[in-house]
């Protein structure tokens, strides 16, 4: 009875001294029974504010509440949220990692059903799961491997205990990977099955982007992902034919692909190699690339081609300054047009780069001063384009089965940022900056609580709503969910044709 | 031979007869007479006939012998021409297959007997991993070897006939495919290419895929004829590998009798350094005639090894006893006679005492030439000369003793001192050496430096056919070296007539 009443507070507003006394142990029940009449729009109008020497008790007091999840209420929050409002953006970096903030999106808001049904490849638990290493970097730095869960619920524990800053997935063993020590032969612990994935990271692009450096993004930069994306993506789907890719924001400055097809799992390092060199692209310094164009870069070419132009030339201008150009005239190869060139840029400086790039044909074709052919400038043009569009992936994360990567739907430590998959069929749509942080999802959380209440909504209409979609993290969750269902359903389509054609056989008997 | 008896009635004690009239009709045949339709063989199914052991031991030796020597072409790095040049006459004198175009009458023969060899050597080799996989790659240089050499409608049907998992692309498909196909497989007309391509599954090829020479689509790669032969080599590597780890397996329970094993284990040593069958032609004979004294100056076409034995023997005076024993019958081989070769240890063991020395060291000397005790078969001729299979498979010497190959024991940095105390300095052949050695082929190290030094020699020999062509395979026994360095550094003899190397490239009757 006594939780009935705590959940009245909401966050702005200051806990109430009443419900403190009803939940401290030595009052007597007594205290409680004139409070329940009221109704709970009255207990909202309480205010005396006695945040701040009651807080430090309040956080004793329901420190006890966190086991109960189903009351686990908005009013730990509120003490929590209001430390931020107290103390300016700051202390906001540090709330990232805080623990009981992290404690809150482990045990609210990460779809940890999701998570497992997408790396069990079914409804029950299976080997899959079970035999599945994540990686938990906890609290104090320390990094903690080989960690194993025998069900979603269990995992969920886990994580809400120890509330780690992040987990890592890794590959599926051969057995438990707890019982690794246990085996007598060393090569009957290895790893077998693991989806391919990607990283793409902003990094790499150092070199092209003029906007941000490092760990710094903006949306200008945003785009060298974006492209990146639809290159890798359609070369998954079109090239190999795999059906279930999942991208990922990483959280910061770039973004992570997951292939869940039953083939790519249970590929080799040798062939994760072949399809990590298939997709890089290596500049050859003196001959260029191989021509005739391989299809696939023929077909990357015309998807990155508008984006030359528009966010590589004009956006990002890299050639705008003389010591960028000469960048540029490094990438030709040919020494009578780079002198031409220079001696025009430099009687004619501020040119932009867009101006710079048309420059090069007209140059070419005017003074009749190249001694490429034409059919080499066009090549030339094309290798310069692809340089500064192309996906650059890390291409040691593909090569390995056993590489352990960042799981979507954690909270990266630096931004606080949840992990989001990105929708490609809405690509461009996609805004790093509007990706919500845990802090705002957990307010949000107490915002529509609050709304519910004021609403004077029935427990069970609130109950049936689950605290990740009172947030802004439902249309994530949700795709996640659908691409989840997907893929069961076709990974139990194949296990029953497997089946179907295993009974047929042994029916000849 | 036995008239063949029919599958059903013919019951074998030895095979697992299946007498059970219902599991019979789903048993494999169990004499199988295979039809070598093809020259070439995946080698997938194991011979059921029988042969006799000499057949047996004899087919399998030859097949080792050519498996050597293709190794030591792959050591010395040497390109695919200059192999399959050096091993023509090796495979035609050890291991012939005509084609289906010869129309020889001894074509099943020559199969069959490649066929058996095969498995014979399949036996002997699943023992180890590192026996499998050395096993493993030779096979396969042999087959691209031999499939290089094929006539081009034969290997089509061999191919054809091998069921792999491609399809050929249909003409629709290609028409509308075309363009796309052409330039991601590197289609080029000016070196008829022909406008054929096959699909397969991409995993089947992911090397082909790393490096974007096949069209993708959805999971199907669409790869060019001409990487057929790559993807028939790989295939049958693969099938070899998986053939050798099941052997290696059933090897345990095999129902053995004491015949196979033997022949075997021998096949197994013979890998480390072929069998060297010393004769006497090995010898220099009557060519030269060798005394005591000569033996110093000679020593410059001493292999390493009796080189070192040399050097112990004039440093120390003195020698122990498996090196006195491999050194003397290395003199014997070279043509020193008894007289002077106890002439020759006298000088030598210059500080032991008259006495001492006949008593102590006389008798070995005549023991090793025969002149007494010894075995009753070999007396008159005493014991055969150490070849480097023998020097490299008995034990190690100890302190105090320098007998046995000096590349297997010295270690590197004191065998690199030792060569160039005997006067080889080339960088090159030093870090060829120390390779070789690292890969335990002592006896490639030891052919490394004898082709370093006589090399000018060797290709004058070469290019005026002055010897046959076996003089210039490997090197497998310490007589054999010193007889070619010695040969060849008197090319001018040869040439007079005075020496007489047998062999049929020797026109004018020396001799």
């Amino acid at each position: 009875m006594p939780h009935a009443i705590s959940p009245t507070s909401s966050p702005p507003e200051p806990v109430m001294d009443d419900t403190i006394m009803s939940n401290a142990p030595a009052q007597p029940l007594e205290d409680e029974v004139p409070l329940e009449p009221h109704s709970d729009a009255a207990m909202l109008d309480a205010e005396p504010s006695t945040v701040d020497t009651s807080s430090g008790k309040l956080e004793d007091i329901f420190d006890d509440d966190s086991d109960n999840d189903e009351f686990s209420s908005s009013v730990p929050t509120t003490v929590d949220s209001s430390q931020p409002a107290l103390a300016p953006a700051a202390q906001e970096k540090s709330a990232f990692t805080d623990l009981s903030i992290l404690k809150q999106f482990y045990q609210r808001l990460l779809p940890f059903r999701a998570l497992f049904q997408w790396l069990n490849h079914s409804a029950s638990p299976c080997a899959d799961f079970q035999h599945r290493e994540f990686a938990f970097t906890l609290q104090s730095d320390v990094y903690v491997r080989y960690q194993s869960f025998a069900s979603a619920d269990l995992f969920r524990k886990a994580c809400v205990n120890t509330t780690p800053l992040r987990f890592e997935i890794g590959p599926q063993y051969t057995i438990n990977p707890r019982d690794r020590k246990t085996v007598l032969k060393a090569g009957s612990f290895r790893p077998v099955m693991k989806e391919l994935v990607f990283d793409i990271d902003m990094t790499d692009y150092d070199p092209i982007r003029t906007c941000c450096t490092g760990a710094k993004i903006c949306h200008k930069c945003w785009q060298f992902i974006i492209m990146a994306i639809k290159v890798v993506d359609v070369a998954l789907r079109e090239d190999f034919g795999f059906q279930h890719v999942l991208w990922v924001y990483s959280g910061r400055r770039g973004a992570h692909a997951w292939v869940s097809d039953k083939r790519a799992r249970t590929m080799d390092d040798a062939k994760r190699r072949a399809i990590a060199n298939y997709l890089v692209l290596k500049q050859d310094e003196k001959k260029g690339i191989r021509r005739p164009l391989h299809p696939h870069l023929d077909r990357s070419l015309d998807l990155l081609n508008p984006h030359f132009t528009k966010d590589v030339l004009s956006v990002q201008d890299p050639w705008a300054t003389a010591e960028q150009a000469s960048k540029l005239l490094d990438l030709l190869p040919d020494k009578v047009l780079t002198t031409a060139l220079q001696k025009k840029w430099d009687s004619a400086p501020n040119r932009s780069s867009a101006q710079k790039w048309a420059d090069i044909d007209s140059v070419a074709e005017n003074g009749n001063l190249s001694t490429m052919s034409p059919k080499q400038l066009v090549d030339t043009r094309q290798d310069i384009r692809l340089e500064y569009t192309y996906p650059r992936l890390d291409a040691e994360v593909s090569k390995k089965l056993n590489h352990l990567l960042k799981s979507p739907f954690v909270i990266h430590p630096g931004t606080g940022r949840v992990c989001v998959p990105i929708d490609v069929r809405r690509l461009e749509d996609f805004d790093p900056f509007a990706v919500p942080t845990v802090t705002q999802l957990l307010q949000e959380i107490d915002t529509w609580d609050a709304e519910a209440r004021r609403q004077e909504m029935s427990e069970e209409e609130k109950s049936k709503v689950e605290d990740w979609q009172k947030t802004r993290l439902k249309p994530y969750v949700e795709y996640f969910r659908g691409y989840v269902a997907a893929l069961l359903k076709d990974e139990s389509r194949v296990k029953r044709e497997r089946d179907e054609e295993a009974g047929a056989e042994s029916m000849e008997f | 031979m036995q008239a063949v008896t029919s599958a059903s009635s013919r019951i074998d004690a030895k095979r697992r007869a299946v007498l059970d009239p219902r599991k019979r009709q789903f048993a494999k045949s169990e004499w199988i007479d295979p039809d070598y339709e093809h020259r070439l063989n995946f080698y997938q199914t194991p011979p059921t006939k029988d042969i006799s052991l000499e057949d047996f031991e004899e087919w399998a030796i030859a097949r080792l012998k050519v498996l050597s020597e293709l190794e030591a072409c792959s050591f010395r790095n040497r390109t695919t021409e200059e192999t399959s040049e050096y091993m023509r006459p090796v495979l035609e004198k050890w291991l012939r297959l005509d084609s289906n175009k010869s129309r020889s009458g001894e074509l099943n023969a020559q199969r069959k007997k490649d066929h058996y060899s095969h498995w014979t050597l399949r036996l002997a080799f699943a023992g180890t991993g590192e026996l499998r996989q050395r096993f493993a790659k030779l096979e396969t240089q042999l087959f691209k070897l031999r499939l290089q050499s094929d006539y081009d409608d034969e290997k089509r049907d061999f191919i054809k006939g091998l069921k792999m998992s491609w399809e050929m692309v249909g003409s629709e498909e290609k028409a509308t495919l075309l363009k796309d196909l052409k330039a991601a497989t590197g289609f080029s007309q000016s070196r008829g290419d022909e406008e054929a391509w096959f699909k397969v599954d991409w995993e089947s090829v992911p090397d082909l895929v790393s490096q974007r020479q096949v069209l993708l689509k959805r999971g199907k790669a669409y790869v060019h004829v001409r990487e057929q032969l790559t993807m028939v080599q790989n295939a049958f590597t693969h099938s070899l590998d998986s053939g050798l780890e099941l052997a290696a397996r059933f090897l345990p329970r095999m129902d053995e009798d004491n015949r196979l094993a033997p022949i075997l284990h021998h096949l197994g040593q013979s890998f480390v350094a072929p069998e060297a069958n010393y004769s006497e032609s090995n010898s220099l004979g009557d060519l030269a005639k060798v005394t005591a004294g000569d033996i110093d100056g000679m020593s410059k076409h001493f292999p390493l090894c009796m080189q070192n034995l040399h050097r112990e023997l004039r440093k120390n005076s003195h020698l122990k006893h498996f090196g006195r024993l491999q050194y003397t019958l290395f003199l014997k081989g070279i043509g020193l006679s008894l007289q002077e070769c106890q002439i020759f240890w006298r000088k030598a063991f210059k500080l032991i005492a008259d006495d001492k020395f006949n008593s102590e060291y006389l008798y070995n000397i005549r023991h090793s030439y025969g002149d007494v005790g010894g075995d009753a078969n070999k007396r008159g001729r005493g014991y055969t000369p150490f070849s480097c299979q023998k020097l490299l498979t008995e034990a190690l010497p100890g302190p105090g003793q320098s007998h046995g190959c000096p590349y297997r024991s010295y270690t590197p940095d004191n065998l690199m001192t030792l060569l160039q105390a005997v006067g080889v300095n080339d960088r090159e052949v030093l870090r060829g050496v120390k390779e070789d050695v690292g890969r335990q082929r002592y006896h490639i190290a030891c052919n490394r430096v004898f082709e370093a030094a006589h090399k000018v020699e060797l290709k004058k020999a070469k290019d005026e056919s002055l010897l046959p062509s076996s003089n210039f395979d490997t090197i497998l026994h310490p007589n054999e070296y010193f007889k070619r360095s010695f040969v060849l550094r008197n090319l001018g003899m040869v040439k007079k007539g005075d020496i007489g190397i047998d062999g049929p490239s020797q026109e004018s009757a020396s001799q």
